[in-house]
């Protein structure tokens, strides 16, 4: 049985610069009691989408037709609009924390949902708010609901927003990245509460996500949005076994699970276009591996096959089986270690602040509990853990800019809390750091000719023309186009920005660069360039790596070594390959547990096309 | 929370202290003599020397300053140079005007700007946020004693020469007597207080709740199928609700300054007026008087804003 | 964490589409002077205040012009015969005083007194508060402990009564004015930088120069305080109002220029003494419009600044969204 059906939608936001096309003609279906999973990197469309036909985005023109309960939203009243939302249709943001009002108690702002939809006493609401809590999992409902949002941790808090978007039992829940903002194990739980809510109640869930490891575990069907055009809608099973378009391969294969630890991932060159300029063609062409003349000449027409996949897409058979990629070249040989020294050593080390205000600074919070870690030349560490964990804190210690509370870092045999202070600028030019963030770690109102020249400026190197030239060579390494040189931060992608901070980390040639979660902003798509980067540059420059991150997959394809962090302490630290064939220790097992990734497409495809039609016109 | 209450008391004592500590060193270089200006121009050598040894005058600063601290902690703040009455008396009996002005002005402040700013944020681009956008530039560019000009030859001056009265001209009657009488003299010099601060409070509001409508628990609440009115004002509003107390505790200072002025211009026989005078007079003692029951006025609305931001957000608790 | 939109998912879509736009290629000063010229209110309000300047700079053009000195009492042409000020006519364009003075001459000499004290006294108390706001902000510890107190402390006195006991006892001038006003108003400045420098610190390309091996001097100028120039510029342009009229007033209650030398707030102060203004308009209309014009003028400049160096992308607004209305 149908429950919404969209045809069609087109949603335009009108900015100062012109319009932006955010979704050019989707329509799809959803089901009773199913799962629909929408994926697609940022800009594509996902979040706008459904946000769109409940009424939530002020200023956007919306048209097409979405038939829910056999209304159509987009013509519906104002009053009638708020009516279903809450009752009908639950909803469940990405981040818990800022998505719950921090001044009212979150059982309050549950009761308001039936308050505001049902006649029903203060008491009777309070009861329904109780047991749904219980059912979500909160311990001790009775007493938790007077509780702010700020006294809960992020998981607890997801579970509240669950809890506030079935307490009516609306028969469809839209989940906009609900596990996004937790941590991995977390995560799990959260999937799969929302899974067993569902079969429990029937909802149906809308699952917007661009986690596709995720879907592929509890989606019945799937579509896949880019530049805001439905590239793909299929069944889940064989939209992961053998998607129909080639976007959709590409970006399965550019998920760093499905490659041999040292192997190059199979990147989407370039990136999104433009959103402001409606396209006349395929949206994807420029970025085809398989495109054809035709592509990027008309429009290309909708293929249904006969497994029930639809692509927007020329290729008549699909997008092609990925040619099983072979390594390239020799695996790299692993660093030996037979008694060299390493290059950085750390002992014993401890970091604590004291807690409390300026009189009771009695307690003290410990950060991190006694690390031994050891880095031997060439060799990629990765350190993994939750946030929390205290691994960039470690980071920080590591490159000299934390000092320690106890025990010492040794880099290159000196003693970091010994250095004098010709000693530890000559540390800032061995040792740099990579951030997270390529949107905050450049500073905006410089010129990125500039920001990379920051090192020799610093250090007062290569002055004038000799600098400029060596920041275009720079650039040129990091794949960036020297041109570019006068341009700022903000006329540039993710990927582009991360390459920059790259670039900059390496201008005064370092043996070790501490990479703190580099990829982890990033679309897949964008990933995978930037790993393959990291990569050649390591093999070309001879580099150590500390690759910090959350994500194992990432971590199990960059390192050679694995250490797992928890709590201030390292659990277990062992060969990447040994970690994930015996996990040690118990919470390492857990990490494994919870982390996923979506299936390998199959090598060979049996699809026929049924029918192709220019449904989708606009 | 006790801690706080310490920290909050201690920074308080710390004020009133400087600011004392400012004013009397400030009339101790000063140039001029304290016994001339008690004593009149005719005074003899010994009439001055014997008054200077009344007042304590020939004692070391140091020593002034504490008998002085010591007396004011009492509630003595001593005797005005020029008519040898108790200053203490004399700012209490200014006091019940001042009062009304200020307590009823922010009343009417809050009632307007507040509003004001939740129009125009609701309509943003639109005719009725330019309306409210008109109104804040207009109100934070207009100096209070001109539009105080203004509004007493508008409503007073104009309608006396046709032949009635609208409004009085100024001056205080007492609540007691007669409450309509008390507002209806007051009514002039509150709106021309008002109009200066009740436009920094509409933009503060407008600011504060277009960026709070922003927020995600925004969304979450629209998600829930609230109207929108009820969104604004029971989840957005309330979040705006603690930048404004802060810019109230801000603004104290300056609505003191504000009634200074109101007070000139409609001849309210206010605490301001009096300081005023006593600049003019160099009559310190009531000067210093001033002062310090100013500062007082604006430590303690301090404590008690800090108090009503910790009732506001729980996660100070 | 990983990707994924925060916030208002069409401002995500926008910024996604504003950082593809590979066509853009303005430098920032560019585009702000575009936005700034699209902006009608503000080009009115700078066409204003140069005007003003104008007239400020032309003032003994002005009074060549018209042959009156600013403090000349004419009792003979500028006065009736029962001693009451003249209205505006050929020879006294904008009316006299109460003392037979002509106003348009003391107009344009005020204007320099504004002015003056205006811009002075922010760029003044711009560059006390920007400093202080630095220190604190970025150096934290008991630093910041210290002068944030001490911009608290400020910020609770009552600054009108004690600017009235220090004129008492120094007597009053221009110069004065200019230090009480500096002083009372440099603590907003200081606040909105504290609080930007704090935020900013704690950025990660603050970090990245950090490990980098800069020094704080090098962290400040290139990494903070270009980031700075939009409060300063759009907070110092807000500031120039307030001086304006803390300056006026403190004239007003005969306390800021001495009399004779003319100052708007001096005239309105002689208007308003003997309430003389309410059988002569001019003499509170005249200033009166000239004060408020002025401030109004630098406050609609402040707001385009902002608006224009900091644009915020937002959906343009169409009359049909189709949300609930209000």
């Amino acid at each position: 049985m149908t429950l919404l059906e969209a045809r069609d939608l087109v949603v335009r936001l009108p900015v100062e610069d012109g319009v932006v096309h955010a979704t050019q003609g989707v329509s799809f279906s959803v089901a009773a009691g199913e799962v629909f999973g929408i994926a697609g990197e940022s800009g594509s469309g996902k979040s706008v989408l459904t946000q769109a036909l409940t009424g939530l985005i002020r200023g956007a023109q919306v048209s097409g037709s979405v038939t829910f309960q056999g209304r159509n939203l987009l013509r519906l009243a104002a009053r009638d609009l708020c009516g279903l939302r809450g009752s009908q249709i639950g909803m469940i943001f990405q981040d818990p924390l800022s998505s719950l009002h921090p001044f009212h108690t979150i059982g309050r702002q549950i009761a308001e949902v039936i308050h505001v939809h049902e006649r029903v006493g203060g008491a009777e609401a309070r009861r329904r708010v109780v047991a749904m809590l219980d059912r979500v999992g909160i311990a001790d409902p009775d007493k938790r609901f007077d509780d702010y949002p700020h006294q809960f941790s992020g998981g607890m808090r997801q579970r509240v927003m669950i809890a506030m978007a079935l307490v009516l039992n609306p028969p469809l829940v839209i989940a906009d990245e609900p596990t996004t903002a937790l941590d991995v194990t977390v995560q799990a739980q959260i999937i799969s509460l929302l899974d067993e809510m569902r079969r429990e109640r029937g909802t149906a869930i809308v699952l917007i996500t661009h986690d596709l490891g995720l879907l592929s575990r509890i989606a019945d069907r799937v579509m896949i949005l880019y530049a805001g055009q439905r590239v793909e809608i299929a069944p889940s099973r064989s939209l992961f076994a053998q998607p129909a378009h080639p976007y959709t391969a590409a970006l399965l294969r550019s998920s760093p699970g499905h490659h041999s630890p040292g192997g190059e991932i199979a990147p989407i060159p370039g990136r999104p276009p433009s959103l402001l300029v409606p396209s006349r063609a395929c949206v994807f062409a420029p970025r085809c591996t398989e495109a054809m003349p035709i592509c990027v000449a008309r429009k290309p027409p909708l293929r249904l096959f006969d497994d029930g996949a639809r692509a927007l897409c020329w290729l008549e058979d699909g997008a092609r089986a990925p040619a099983p990629r072979t390594p390239a070249g020799a695996p790299p040989p692993r660093p030996s270690r037979g008694g060299e020294a390493p290059i950085l050593e750390a002992e014993g080390v401890r970091l604590s602040y004291p807690t409390g205000r300026l009189l009771g600074g009695r307690g003290r919070h410990e950060v991190l509990r006694g690390i031994d870690l050891a880095l031997w030349r060439g060799e990629t560490l990765g350190l993994v853990g939750e946030s929390g964990s205290g691994k960039s804190t470690l980071a920080q210690v590591l490159a000299g800019l934390v000092p320690t509370t106890g025990g010492h870092v040794t880099f290159e045999g000196k003693r970091l809390d010994g250095l004098d202070s010709r000693g530890w600028t000559a540390l800032r030019r061995q040792v740099q750091v990579v951030f997270q963030d390529p949107f905050g770690s450049l500073n905006p109102r410089r010129r990125v000719g500039a920001i990379i020249g920051d090192p020799f400026r610093i250090h007062g190197l290569a002055k004038g023309q000799a600098r400029k030239a060596e920041v275009r060579g720079l650039m040129e390494m990091v794949g960036l186009d020297p041109e570019h040189y006068n341009r700022f931060p903000s006329e540039f992608s993710g990927g582009q920005r991360q390459r920059i901070g790259i670039a900059r980390a390496l201008a005064l040639k370092p043996s070790l660069v501490i990479l703190d979660e580099p990829v982890s902003a990033l679309d897949v798509s964008i990933q995978a360039q930037i790993l393959n980067l990291l990569r050649s540059l390591q093999r070309d420059l001879g580099l150590t790596y500390l690759f910090i991150s959350h994500d194992l997959a990432v971590v199990r394809h960059v390192c050679d070594r694995i250490a797992v962090m928890r709590a201030g302490e390292i659990v277990e630290l062992a060969d990447t390959e040994d970690i994930h064939a015996r996990p040690g220790h118990l919470y390492t097992r857990m990490l494994l547990g919870a982390s996923h990734t979506a299936p390998i497409p199959a090598a060979v495809h049996t699809r026929r096309l049924v029918e192709t039609t220019n449904e989708v016109a606009t | 929370m006790i801690r706080f209450l310490a920290g909050r008391l201690g920074f308080a004592a710390l004020v009133l202290f400087c600011l004392s500590a400012f004013v009397f060193l400030l009339f101790f270089v000063a140039p001029g003599d304290p016994a001339r200006m008690v004593a009149g121009d005719k005074a003899t050598e010994a009439q001055l020397i014997q008054i200077r040894s009344n007042l304590g005058l020939d004692r070391p600063i140091l020593v002034q300053y504490a008998s002085f601290l010591s007396r004011a902690a009492t509630g003595d703040l001593g005797f005005s140079y020029r008519n040898q009455q108790p200053v203490a008396s004399l700012i209490l009996n200014r006091i019940p005007a001042t009062v009304s002005l200020v307590v009823g002005g922010t009343l009417l402040w809050l009632a307007i700007g507040i509003p004001i700013g939740v129009m125009s944020a609701c309509h943003v681009g639109g005719l009725r946020d330019r309306i409210g956008q008109s109104f804040i530039l207009i109100g934070l560019s207009f100096p209070t004693f001109v539009l105080g000009m203004m509004s007493l030859y508008l409503f007073y001056f104009l309608p006396r020469q046709a032949g009635f009265t609208l409004f009085p001209p100024g001056g205080y009657k007492p609540l007691l007597a007669d409450p309509l009488v008390w507002a209806w003299h007051l009514v002039l010099p509150w709106t021309t207080l008002v109009l200066v601060t009740a436009a920094i409070y509409a933009r503060l509001t407008r600011g504060q709740l277009l960026q709070v409508l922003g927020e995600d628990y925004i969304r979450t609440a629209r998600a829930k199928g609230l109207s929108e009115r009820v969104v604004v004002y029971r989840h957005a509003l309330r979040a705006t609700l603690t930048p404004l107390v802060t810019q109230l505790g801000a603004d104290i200072a300056l609505l003191l300054g504000g009634a200074i002025v109101i007070e000139q211009v409609y001849g309210l026989q206010g605490v301001g007026a009096l300081a005023v005078q006593a600049v003019k007079n160099q009559d310190r003692p009531i000067i210093i008087g001033v002062v310090l029951l100013g500062g007082l006025f604006i430590v303690i609305a301090n404590i008690a804003v800090d108090l009503l931001y910790v009732v506001l957000d729980p996660r100070l608790r | 964490m990983s990707v994924a939109p925060t916030g208002d998912a069409a401002f995500d879509a926008v910024r996604q589409a504003e950082t593809r736009d590979e066509v853009v290629q303005r430098g920032s000063a560019s585009l702000t002077l575009r936005r700034l010229r699209r902006d009608k209110a503000s080009m009115g309000a700078l066409a204003f205040i140069v005007v003003l300047l104008a007239f400020a700079s032309a003032a003994p053009l002005v009074e060549a012009w018209t042959g009156h000195s600013p403090i000349a009492q004419y009792r003979q042409s500028g006065m009736t015969a029962m001693g009451l000020p003249v209205g505006p006519r050929a020879e006294f364009p904008l009316g006299t005083d109460h003392l037979g003075r002509d106003v348009l001459v003391r107009l344009a000499y005020g204007a320099r007194v504004s002015l003056l004290v205006g811009v002075f006294a922010s760029l003044a108390a711009a560059t006390v508060g920007l400093s202080v706001g630095v220190l604190a902000g970025y150096l934290g510890g008991w630093v910041d402990v210290v002068l944030s107190r001490a911009m608290d402390l400020v910020m609770s006195v009552p600054f009108l009564l004690c600017a009235l006991a220090l004129v008492s006892v120094c007597g009053p001038g221009l110069w004065l004015s200019v230090g009480v006003i500096v002083f009372f108003t440099w603590t907003t400045m200081g606040r909105v930088v504290r609080a930007e420098v704090v935020s900013l610190s704690r950025r990660d390309f603050v970090r990245a120069s950090r490990s980098l091996g800069a020094g704080p001097l090098s962290i400040m100028g290139h990494d903070i305080l270009p980031n700075l120039s939009v409060p300063i510029i759009v907070y110092t342009t807000l500031m120039i109002p307030s001086a304006i009229v803390f300056e006026a007033t403190l004239s007003f209650l005969g306390l800021g220029i001495v009399p004779p030398a003319p100052s708007w707030g001096g005239m309105l102060s002689d208007a308003a003494a003997n309430g003389i203004y309410l059988v002569a308009w001019w003499l509170v209309v005249v200033p009166g419009a000239a004060l408020l014009m002025t401030t109004l003028a630098f406050n609609i400049l402040g707001d385009g600044l902002r608006d224009a160096l900091d644009p915020k992308p937002r959906p343009i607004r169409r009359a049909s969204w189709r949300g609930a209305p209000p």
